[in-house]
């Protein structure tokens, strides 16, 4: 059996209530840092241990941590990002949902190390039982004397409170986090200057994933180093995979960094293969936005190296022959699922979701859609997907935010991995009107298992 | 003796130019001045916060600084980007800068009608000039273009939504000179407008100066609405004794009469000073003015009426030695396409 | 609809305010739309006023805001709506069918209300379930149902009619 970090105690009956936790062990980690650790050595643990930020871009959260300006007599915020989103990630909600107790815990430790007297957590509305459920928790931690003033006699005071959010994926931008935080339109900020200078209320802020800030409950209590130990190079430790699509088993499991991906699909200790008996098509390794591969490459880098889950393996090959880790939101598609119909999809979502601030991403994710739409519909003529591939580049990399590169990647790699589907939609245009949702026999092109 | 101030040296297509610390790629160009300065449609250096957000200004950092001198990963907005000491910015020079600013300008007249022919800002609005500049004859865009209804806020500013960018330019006017703002952008995404959502007039002291921040003709003078076209109107600065605002505006002649009243705008259409509603809109007689002289106009512009010999640059220099020189290379790669 | 909030209702407010830092009370504007969506189903432009002068912010302020997330709602909706995710990977598990399902069933657009004011629906974008699909969601506690199929659904109207017609 793989190590488990957040979710050992996932079966324990009763593990969202305060009691439980404490049985097992919880709020440990709040005493050691409290008692026996200066905030400084917290960071310095966080930095030993390699932690990467759990919520899409892997920047080394303890590096995070170490740029918080400390100006005299201006107070410092943590924010956690709970906005969960992004397309193929259900990771938080279901950590929130059975062990909020380690978010809480993860944020009075962090909270403690960046030296934050009032933090967030940022949750997005829609899920409000979790709300309900992770307020339950500050209560019950309050209560317990591991909230408030004088935490534990050290002389540290925390209140933590939790912020709905009101339904806008740009929200988990962490500058967009921050304007919804203050009761504005969700637009991001431009940059710089970075939270870490002038974040909620222009004051010093970091805001770190939920996953992210739950991981430093074991790194506090077992020391960074003893979390780097998991994992391979520069992705150490454990990371929460969000697998849904077409497989036996989809779920959140806990995946020691560098777990072949073979493994975790076909794995009766993880997804147990392709539902119905079906032959696996596609991967989206990390999150919507991330380069959608076929099997093959999926599977095995363009070297042929076995793909492993690790930041540096799924980057392997670039955006041309690789993908990226993401958010870890990991969707599987069958044999018979459509790429363009999958890639309508995803480009319909960025079109609604994006702020409209800046020109490319307002009216180019709407554009796209459009000539998608044309495409799957069997109206398109072959240079629109010539015109496809050139809308995404002029978005990619010139938008405020990364959603508008969130919007052009999924178009690129599936023009780029699956361009024979696109020419066949718009040569069969007949087919494609008629054909049942998710049919696509026709293409079944790369699938070399 | 006041301390030595400290400069940063920065090259702009290849031309340095020294410029204090905390200024802009933007504003260190601007400072240059010519061809090499960046297109600008949302910022406005009066309005504070402004910019960012139409991305037609921007840049390639090819060099960080002296300390850092790695290349910055992206093209950056340049009216946000503050200069290091050392940086070294592309332009104009940059063939990646010239294919995503035609991206941007693409992306901008998508859902722009073209009602020029019938629109009052014709003749003096940047997204005009941009596309002249930067954009390509056909579109590719071939659905029905987005629509709103056009609606007056207030009895002398008409909004035409069908035309906003989207620049903000005119809620950072209300939320920075008026006493309370009335309209924003509701919506979001391509379905964002600017509008007061429930029915409701603009009605404060500075409110008419939406008109002179609006780069397009999104939001325009109804006490000026189809009187004539700006290049047959002839501007004359002029002031008077105002007790809320400078007084100092332009008026703009057709004949002996004075047809609208607008700020003094700059050679990037900024405006030296606010004017308030009353100068704007309610005085309009040549006897409440003191005339001073002819407003200045670039030879360039539409308002020099019939001068279109030249009006259609190539996004590439003209006669400029020190551009020529820090430009071979480019300037001969030009000269070959030709 | 003219609306006047009750004693109960502004103490919620005022527990909310409290969370800020002094003259920080704006950020409070999506909780308290939050909890006044929850009490009169839907936002007018009266109750949207009136939280502005609670908040002591432009009127303009709150518009912005609540056109800008999709959780608000600036028309009445039926008592119950029905927000089905239509997101990629819920599609992959056929989403798309349980939203013409419940079209169908429910014989109205997406959207609409039904005659009887009961029921509502609409696709939304993902709700972070990806594993469980297809589900939906009904506000305003937002309730979930997982791994849905059309009987499923079938036992939740109606289940939703017997308990509106007991309440």
């Amino acid at each position: 059996m793989a190590r488990k970090l957040l979710l050992t105690h996932i079966d324990v009956p009763g593990i969202q209530s305060f009691e439980v936790y404490r049985q097992k062990g919880g709020y440990r980690a709040v005493e050691k840092a409290l008692k026996t650790m200066s905030p400084d050595d917290v960071v310095e643990e966080v930095k030993k241990s390699g932690l990467r930020g759990r919520g899409g871009a892997g920047f080394p959260t303890g590096m995070k941590w170490s740029f918080l300006a400390k100006p005299e007599g201006v107070p410092r915020y943590l924010v956690c990002n709970g906005d969960e989103s992004e397309p193929g990630t259900f990771k938080d909600r279901f950590l929130m949902t059975h062990i909020p107790h380690a978010l809480v815990e993860g944020m009075i430790v962090s909270s403690y190390a960046l030296g934050a007297n009032t933090s967030y957590i940022y949750i997005r509305g829609e899920m409000m039982p979790q709300i309900r459920i992770v307020e339950k928790a500050i209560a019950e931690a309050k209560a317990a004397g591991f909230l408030g003033k004088n935490i534990l006699g050290s002389g540290y005071d925390l209140e933590i409170h939790v912020q709905p959010g009101g339904g806008a994926y740009i929200c988990g931008e962490e500058t967009a986090l921050l304007e919804s935080l203050e009761g504005k339109r969700g637009n991001p900020r431009i940059k710089p200057p970075f939270p870490a200078v002038s974040g909620l209320y222009g004051c010093p802020t970091v805001v770190n994933n939920v996953e992210s800030i739950a991981a430093t409950v074991p790194i506090v209590n077992d020391g960074g180093e003893e979390y780097a130990k998991i994992g391979i190079e520069r992705s150490t430790g454990t990371k929460l995979i969000s697998a849904s699509g077409n497989l036996v088993r989809p779920g959140v499991y806990e995946i020691e960094m560098g777990l072949p991906m073979e493994e975790f699909i076909y794995s009766d200790e993880y997804c147990g293969g392709i539902a119905n008996g079906k032959r696996l098509k596609a991967v989206v390794a990390g999150g919507s936005s991330v380069p959608i591969l076929p099997t093959n490459l999926a599977l095995k880098t363009a070297k042929g190296e076995s793909r492993l889950m690790t930041y540096e393996s799924l980057a392997d090959g670039g955006f041309v022959t690789g993908t990226a880790m993401g958010s870890g939101g990991f969707v599987a598609f069958d044999e018979d699922q459509c790429i363009v119909r999958n890639t309508l999809n995803f480009t319909r979502f960025y079109h609604h979701e994006s702020c409209g601030q800046c020109s490319p991403c307002r009216e180019g994710t709407g554009w796209m859609e459009k000539v998608l739409h044309k495409i799957e519909y069997g109206q398109a003529s072959l240079s629109d997907v010539d015109l496809l591939w050139d809308i995404q580049q002029k978005i990619d990399g010139h938008t405020i935010c990364p959603l508008g590169d969130a919007s052009a990647w999924p178009v690129a790699s599936a023009i780029r991995h699956f361009r024979d589907e696109f020419e066949w939609h718009i040569l069969h245009p007949e087919e494609a009107q008629t054909r049942n949702f998710g049919l696509a026999h026709y293409a079944d092109p790369l699938v070399t298992t | 003796m006041a301390e030595e101030e400290v400069k940063f040296k920065v090259t702009i297509d290849g031309i340095p130019v020294d410029v204090a610390p905390g200024t802009t790629i933007l504003n260190a160009a601007r400072q240059i001045g010519g061809d090499i300065v960046p297109p600008a449609m949302c910022y406005y250096s009066k309005l504070e916060g402004s910019g960012g957000k139409c991305r037609t200004c921007l840049v390639k950092v090819s060099k960080g600084s002296e300390k850092d001198p790695r290349p910055m990963p992206k093209l950056v907005a340049s009216c946000r980007t503050t200069v290091m000491d050392g940086m070294e910015v592309q332009n104009i020079t940059s063939p990646d800068v010239l294919e995503a600013r035609k991206g941007v300008v693409e992306m901008l007249l998508i859902n722009h009608p073209l009602d020029c022919p019938i629109c009052d800002q014709a003749g003096e609005c940047k997204l005009q000039d941009l596309s002249y500049e930067h954009g390509v004859a056909d579109t590719r865009y071939e659905f029905e273009r987005r629509t709103f209804e056009r609606i007056d806020i207030g009895d002398k500013i008409q909004l035409h939504m069908n035309r906003c960018i989207l620049c903000y330019r005119c809620v950072y006017v209300a939320n920075q000179l008026t006493e309370g703002r009335e309209h924003g952008v509701i919506h979001r995404g391509d379905h964002s407008e600017i509008s007061t959502f429930i029915e409701n007039a603009l009605d404060s002291d500075f409110i008419g100066n939406v008109i002179d921040v609006c780069p397009v003709g999104a939001l325009t003078d109804k006490t000026f609405r189809f009187k004539n076209r700006v290049w047959f109107t002839k501007p004359v600065d002029a002031h008077r004794d105002c007790p809320t605002c400078s007084g100092k505006v332009t008026l703009w002649y057709k004949g002996e009469e004075v047809l609208r009243v607008t700020g003094r705008k700059d050679e990037y259409n900024e405006v030296e000073d606010f004017i308030c509603n009353t100068c704007r809109f309610d005085t309009k007689q040549t006897s409440d003015w003191v005339l001073e002289e002819p407003t200045p106009v670039e030879k360039e512009s539409v308002i020099t009426a019939n001068h279109y010999a030249e009006f259609n640059p190539p996004p590439v220099i003209k006669e400029n030695p020190a551009l020529q020189v820090a430009n071979a290379e480019q300037l001969a790669r030009t000269e070959k396409l030709k | 609809m003219i609306v006047e909030f009750s004693d109960e209702l502004l103490a919620k407010f005022a527990e909310v305010v409290a969370r800020y830092p002094q003259g920080r009370q704006k950020s409070a504007l999506l909780p308290v739309l939050h909890l006044v969506q929850a009490e009169y189903g839907w936002l007018s432009v009266d109750a949207m006023d009136k939280v502005a002068a609670y908040l002591d912010i432009r009127p303009i302020e709150v518009y912005e805001v609540a056109t800008f997330y999709t959780m608000f709602f600036l028309q009445p909706q039926g008592k119950y709506m029905l927000e089905v995710c239509r997101t990629g990977p819920c599609c992959l598990v056929g989403a798309e069918r349980i939203m013409k399902h419940i079209e169908q069933r429910l014989g109205v657009k997406e959207g609409e209300v039904t005659a009887d004011g009961l029921f509502s629906w609409r696709g939304v974008e993902c709700v972070a379930a990806c594993g469980f699909g297809p589900v939906l969601q009904i506000g305003p506690e937002y309730t979930f149902y997982e791994n849905l199929t059309e009987e499923s659904v079938d036992n939740l109207i109606n289940e939703l009619k017997q308990k509106s017609q007991q309440g």
